[in-house]
């Protein structure tokens, strides 16, 4: 059915859209019946089991649930008949009298007393049912189950919205509860926190535990709401700050294109680390008696063993003193700058533009050489486009989808989301990883290959594809080339010998390549376990080649997905906040590219592309670098190889960091600048989904501690530059004009939707979510297949180091920990430094979950609590890099993938011992 | 299994024969002594019964659990000693019953496959799965036999049929023998009898609505039956009998509400027992969304006799214009309980003096519940009422599934009301709110001094308009008959 149903409400003719309940008619209508299992967030279905929105149907015996029924042609319902009244306020009347006293209540916002209020009942004459104690033992949420009503929310969220599947209604009758797990306290249960349920709770049963006072009652709701983009991943998903006193007391999300209203823990409860005792509210100078150090050591709440507090006026005047100094002595490629993509677009603009004009380099990278550089190499070199070809969200829209090399529900946790709900749907899910992860339990196939088998896997599969015909030649003829040489190349490829390589059984690959290939709609998703390789640019064009030669991508539900880390990645890359590009991804090394923005930009340019990240690094050894610019970043702990990294700092003449706290890389600075965080600022940030995104100023940033793009403003006039930006505004309006996809995209537009997807190219474009339906920017217009062939990890285990290292994230920790372990919530839900080791590698090395260990490589050695993870492969190990007290990348190899040049951070040979031994035997 | 643990969890509290024991926990005692405590039982001396079991005198590996009606009401008090059942217990022959060690169930003496075919059994059927029947004719002759739903609704079984039958393929069938409205006990009694005419009839349904599966839902306090079926219905299959619908017995574990269909069909899907909101009704969508049928244990056992005797034979049964046979299941205070066949419309008067022998001794006839516990309670002055689908309701009450339990001068109906209530209370599903918390709150008013009238009748009103099934819907025709027939009970 897909006409419009006529029918009466109130004897009004109406009509309803298929699909549409009694009650959204009536709401669109400006009838707003009573509801409260019922909520307009999006997503969430109707359940019909409070039955306060009840409505009398002429000619039915019982009412009916409005929320819950769909109107049929000529029906006539009565929304305020004295019948459906009644039931009404019965029903409100019945739950009202097991609520805790309203003085008392969880929450100041209840939407059940709001009804109450609205319809006139404050006092139920039935007695009162015994209350149910609380349950405080998780750090962020307060359990109140006496003000529960049993409408459900809770269940759907965390069941059919976010798929965590950890909350149910156990019991029956007036026992039923609200439980978690086996009824556990939730702060033992599988809980992960998303707090979609608290957010979804109409009366206060589920709260933030920042919202609720030692007595559990409800605190006053906070005073001013600001709408901003979550700071951590690369999901984009909106949030509203609520503040009081300048300070945000909770978060909650809200509806945008990413997230539709859900949010993961990090963004909901980490929010308070802008608050945390370490914070700079001053600019630091470094002591003259404090020499640098590779291996120093600062307490970041007490910087003045090796700092002294300065006036901005002589931090600003030394911080670019030091480095004109250099440049002009040395020349420009002297120096080097790393920029955040952590910051919004106009700071990595600002940024990118000062190394290019004021210091005179290309030298300028950031973290995303870290993630998906190679990712982006072998986009840009088939497909002739670095993002990706459709947002995440087309999972919902795809019958077959791939996740390889990523763990979402960790590290996009909100995209996650939507890849469970696709396969609630009728999806297959295919995961691919060596590591095994929560997403396998809803997956068709896992393919649980070995570390490294990436291509020898893709190949395999891609063989099956032409071997078995599966492959679309209609759109090989039509939008691709060179199949002809793939297809020989793939020959060298049968399943029978991969699986040797790889270790997935051969008939497991057939069928993957047959779901996939012949699925109407599918799709790829990747991440660093794709990228940081010594041939992520390999994974990547295995990837690509797989989705061109099936014809998947360009349509609804199909396309190349990479996830993006950090939650301006993506707008920092096409801000050009990379050594070889221009902002748009112009490359540097073109005259016609450099010839404009020489032009735009008013100054010569340096026509050779910069160094990336760790050749920085090697080249501050090499004494050719001698000054650095670093604004919120961490290669302290980010760099592979931590100490040769660490050492690289200290060994500058003049570093200037400009972060929130004193950082592991401010440890060697010269000058830190005090800058603010993502909640104190205004701007713009780009997702994983091409999505540009308005963030909001929600809180003046503590002390004198100043806005970021200011700050580079300064440096920059310190240079000579002479910038005058007035706000924020003005360098996005200019970032818009050297940034061709985004031309439709204005500072006003973007605020006032507060999200626009590009390619924008006009006022009047909406934007394109999926891309190269009928070409692909390259110079034939056509995509590139690219024939890889098997290349071994750099650092294989050999009889020192026995096992394969991995590193990565946790769910509660964000890249360094540098934000995240001062998140009171996030640290309390994990505090110290763990690896997790498959069972039988725990047996073998006497080892016992919690117990400490040491891990060790060529290059430093760390230790750990033992946590044993039944999805770890035998002779892996896997650490999460977000412990300073334990920093995984003091072990991780710094080999680098030759087109992408990202190191090889998935894969390098360690050993693991039992502490209490490693320490006897020293 | 991919099962979260959450999931998991609630469908193993919401019955009542799953006992969650988690790690570290003492299981609990190896036998379990399910006392009946609905209302016929309680009538019986099922309170004092309990209170001597639970004396200690069973020993520690046995626990005293009370039950919900066990559908044993002609021999209350009943108990289950393990799997035994024991009717017209008490404490010494539960506690011989223990010490014996006979807590297995015992199989009921039914008439098995070969008797029945000897008699013409299946034959109707196995004419039907050779093609020398129509459906149309057979589903004529139901609508002709006026054969009603006899599990309580009492819908036309032709015409659900036919309805069935409009919707897409593939369909399936439903048996709900999940008997567990107060005082029934019918079905079983045709299950312990004759469970071939009754599998005959079902698959003959199932033919006709060309269902590919039919899955028998059968209450888990009947395990003679299932040992029985489960024997039975192999060699209906051996004979071929199932070529046309495969047959799945599933069991019950322990709730009342999955005798409603929708919460039946959640049910077998592997859930917990909560009813659906209509529409969709199940006819279009049920069993893992397919159409499906769902029928009554006794009425699949009409079909084959119908079809062999003729429509006109069971219309031809009948008193006071109403046609058709009932079977009553009696109980409470008369000399001679059981399940009674007599024409429909019989009144209560004549069901107790022509087919129960009279009232028991010492008690005089004060009122009935016509069909359990959510058929209400009416007075002995509507003693000439004629008993039958649509002839109670005018008068507050609903035949049901034909449950009669008989009360008298002894029996106070505040009681009878709050054993009835307690009951809904402790088997709502606790899905809605007026039936979840109206339930609870109407057992609180009701067990205190005098009943406050208006608020109980407001309360009743919201509960029978806005629950979301019939359980809900019907919890309060006690609370109004008895406020409407018994006020000096109550005040």
């Amino acid at each position: 059915m897909s006409e419009p149903i006529a029918f009466f409400l109130d004897d009004q003719e109406v009509t309803a859209e298929p699909g549409e309940s009694i009650w959204q008619v009536a709401k669109r209508n400006g009838v707003t019946i009573p509801h409260l299992c019922y909520t307009e967030m999006q997503d969430y279905r109707a359940d019909g089991n409070c039955r306060i929105c009840m409505v009398e149907i002429e000619g039915e015996r019982t009412l009916a649930a409005s929320c819950i029924r769909e109107p049929a042609p000529g029906m006539k319902v009565r929304t305020g008949s004295e019948r459906a009244t009644a039931a009404r306020n019965m029903v409100l009347e019945l739950l009202v009298a097991d609520q805790p006293v309203r003085e008392e209540a969880h929450t100041t916002s209840s939407e059940l007393w709001g009804w109450a209020d609205s319809m006139g009942i404050d006092l139920s004459r039935f007695p009162r049912h015994e209350s149910a104690a609380p349950d405080l033992s998780h750090p962020a949420m307060a359990i109140n189950l006496d003000a529960c009503i049993h409408c459900n929310r809770c269940v759907r969220a965390c069941r059919e919205i976010q798929v965590n599947d950890v909350i149910g209604m156990a019991y029956r009758g007036h026992h039923a509860k609200i439980v978690f797990d086996f009824d556990d306290p939730m702060g033992e249960s599988t809980c992960v926190a998303c707090g979609e349920c608290v957010q979804s709770c109409p009366t206060g049963a589920l709260m933030p535990a920042t919202m609720i006072d030692e007595k559990g009652i409800g605190k006053p709701q906070p005073s001013k709401e600001v709408d901003s983009i979550c700071p951590y991943c690369g999901v984009g998903c909106q949030l509203t700050y609520q503040v009081e006193d300048n300070r945000i007391v909770a978060v909650k999300g809200k509806e945008g294109p990413a997230n539709h209203g859900r949010l993961c823990v990090k963004g909901r409860f980490g929010f308070d680390y802008i608050n945390h005792r370490h914070r700079l509210t001053k600019p630091l100078i470094r002591r003259d008696d404090a020499p640098k150090a590779g291996d120093i050591d600062i307490d970041p709440g007490n910087p003045f063993t090796h700092f002294r507090e300065a006036t901005w006026e002589e931090a600003l005047e030394h911080a670019a003193g030091g480095l004109k100094k250099i440049r002009d002595a040395h020349g420009g490629d002297a120096l080097a700058g790393f920029g955040s993509a952590k910051g919004s677009n106009e700071e990595a603009y600002l940024f990118q533009k000062l190394v290019r004009t004021g210091f005179h380099t290309n030298n300028v990278d950031h973290c995303t050489r870290l993630c998906h550089a190679s990712s982006v190499a072998a986009l840009m070199e088939t497909i002739g486009s670095g993002a990706v070809t459709a947002p995440f969200t087309e999972a919902l829209n795809s019958d077959c989808f791939i996740v390889i090399g990523a763990n979402p529900t960790e590290n996009h946790p909100v995209a996650a989301t939507f890849f469970k709900n696709a396969v609630k749907k009728g999806a297959k899910l295919i995961v691919m990883d060596p590591r095994g992860q929560a997403l396998r339990k809803h997956a068709t196939h896992m393919l649980q290959f070995k570390p490294g088998g990436d291509v020898s896997m893709l190949n395999a599969i891609m063989h099956v594809i032409v071997k078995e015909k599966l492959y679309d030649e209609q759109y090989i003829q039509g939008m691709t080339e060179g199949f002809e040489a793939m297809k020989a190349h793939l020959e060298n490829f049968p399943p029978e010998e991969m699986e040797k390589v790889c270790g997935i059984p051969a008939e497991t690959l057939r069928q993957v390549a047959r779901d996939y290939a012949t699925s109407d709609r599918a799709m790829i998703f990747w991440g660093m376990g794709i990228s940081q390789h010594i041939h992520g640019t390999d994974n990547s064009r295995c990837l690509i080649a797989l989705a061109l030669m099936t014809g998947q991508t360009g349509r609804p539900g199909s396309g190349l997905h990479p996830l993006r880390g950090q939650n301006n990645v993506q707008g920092a890359s096409d801000a050009g906040l990379m050594p070889m590009v221009y902002p748009d991804y112009k490359g540097v090394a073109i005259e016609e590219n450099r010839k404009r923005f020489e032009g735009f930009w008013k100054v010569d340019l340096d026509p050779k592309p910069g160094l990336t990240v760790v050749e920085i690094m090697d080249a501050i050894h090499a004494g050719s670098i001698r000054g650095m610019y670093i604004m919120g970043e961490n290669p302290a702990m980010s760099d592979p190889n931590g100490n040769h990294a660490r050492d690289a700092l200290a060994h500058l003449e003049h570093l200037v960091v400009q972060d929130l706290f004193l950082t592991e890389t401010a440890f060697h600075a010269d000058v830190v600048l005090p800058a603010s965080a993502w909640p104190e600022k205004d701007g713009t940030v780009t997702n994983s989904n091409r999505q540009v995104q308005r963030g909001r100023k929600a809180v003046e940033p503590p002390g004198e501690a100043r806005q970021d793009w200011e700050i580079i403003q300064h440096l920059a006039n310190g240079l000579g530059l002479g910038w005058n930006y007035g706000h924020v505004s003005e360098v996005f309006e200019e970032l818009r004009q050297a940034m061709h996809s985004i031309t439709g995209i204005t500072w006003d537009r973007v605020t006032r939707d507060d999200c626009v997807v590009y390619p924008c190219l006009s006022a009047d474009d909406p934007g394109s979510p999926i891309v190269f339906s009928e070409e692909f920017p390259t110079p034939s217009k056509r995509g590139k297949m690219v024939p890889a062939n098997i290349i071994p990890p750099d650092e294989l285990p050999d009889a020192d180091f026995p096992m394969v290292l991995t590193t990565g994230r946790q769910l509660e920790h964000w890249h360094t920990g540098a934000m995240t372990r001062r998140a009171t919530y996030l640290d309390s839900l994990e505090p110290e430094a763990i690896a997790t080791m498959a069972p039988v590698d725990m047996e073998r090395l006497g080892i016992t979950p919690g117990e400490p260990i040491h891990i060790s490589t060529r290059r430093g050695i760390i230790q750990a609590k033992a946590r044993m993870d039944a999805g770890i492969q035998p002779g892996m190990v896997f650490v999460p890099f977000c412990y300073a007290e334990a920093s995984a990348n003091a072990l991780t190899n710094q080999a680098l993938d030759p087109f992408g040049k990202i190191p090889e951070f998935k894969f390098c040979a360690a050993k693991v011992e039992r502490a209490a031994v490693a320490d006897a035997a020293e | 299994m991919r099962i979260p643990m959450a999931e998991a969890y609630e469908v193993a509290t919401f019955y009542h024969h799953f006992d969650v024991v988690k790690e570290g926990e003492t299981p609990p005692a190896p036998i379990t002594v399910r006392v009946c405590e609905s209302l016929s039982c309680e009538m019986a001396g099922s309170e004092a019964l309990i209170a001597a079991l639970e004396d200690g005198r069973l020993g520690p590996d046995v626990r005293v659990v009370r039950a919900p009606c066990m559908g044993r009401c002609e021999c209350a008090p009943a108990v289950k000693a393990g799997l035994n059942d024991i009717g017209h217990a008490t404490p010494d022959n539960v506690t011989a019953a223990i010490e014996a060690g006979d807590i297995e169930t015992h199989r009921p003496d039914v008439q098995d496959y070969d008797a029945y075919v000897a008699e013409g059994g299946y034959a109707i059927l196995n004419e039907c799965l050779a093609g020398k029947r129509q459906r149309e004719d057979l589903i004529a002759e139901m609508e002709s036999s006026n054969l009603r739903g006899l599990g309580g609704a009492g819908f036309p079984t032709g015409r659900k049929w036919k309805f069935v039958r409009m919707e897409t393929q593939p369909r399936v069938m439903a048996v709900n023998a999940d008997e567990g409205e107060v005082g029934t006990f019918k079905d079983r009694w045709y299950l312990e009898r004759r469970p071939h005419q009754f599998i005959e009839g079902m698959l003959i349904a199932a033919w006709v609505v060309e269902a590919t599966d039919v899955y028998i839902y059968l209450r888990d306090e009947y395990p003679g039956i299932r040992e029985t079926l489960t024997q039975e219905l192999q060699k209906a299959r051996a004979a071929g009998l199932d070529k046309a619908s495969r047959i799945h017995l599933r069991r019950g574990a322990g709730a009342y509400i999955c005798g409603e269909e929708s919460a039946m069909i959640e049910s077998i899907e592997g859930k917990r027992g909560l009813p659906r909101h209509r529409p969709p009704f199940v006819a279009k969508v049920g069993i893992f969304g397919q159409p499906t049928l769902v029928q009554n244990v006794e009425t699949c056992f009409w079909v084959p006799e119908i079809l062999a005797k003729g429509a006109d034979w069971f219309a031809g049964h009948g008193r006071h214009d109403r046609k058709g046979l009932r079977s009553f299941s009696v109980s409470g205070r008369v000399k001679e309980p059981g399940v009674k066949l007599a024409p429909a419309g019989i009144t209560i008067t004549e069901l107790i003096e022509e087919y129960c022998g009279g009232m028991a001794d010492g008690h005089t006839f004060k009122g009935y519940l016509p069909g359990g516990a959510s058929g209400g309670i009416l007075p002995a002055s509507l003693g000439d009422v004629p008993l039958d689908f649509d002839t109670i309701q005018p008068h507050g009450g609903s035949i049901g599934s034909a449950a009669v339990v008989v009360l008298s001068d002894k029996d106070n109906m505040k009681d009878v009301a709050v054993n009835l209530l307690k009951f809904f209370e402790d088997e709502s599903c606790g899905q809605c709110t007026p039936c979840r918390v109206g339930c609870e709150k109407a057992v609180k008013l009701m067990s205190g001094g005098g009943w406050d009238g208006d608020l109980l009748k407001q309360l009743s009103a919201t509960m029978i308009d806005a629950s979301i099934c019939g359980l809900g819907q019907a919890a309060p025709n006690p609370i109004l008959t008895v406020l409407r027939y018994f006020p000096e009970d109550v005040s």
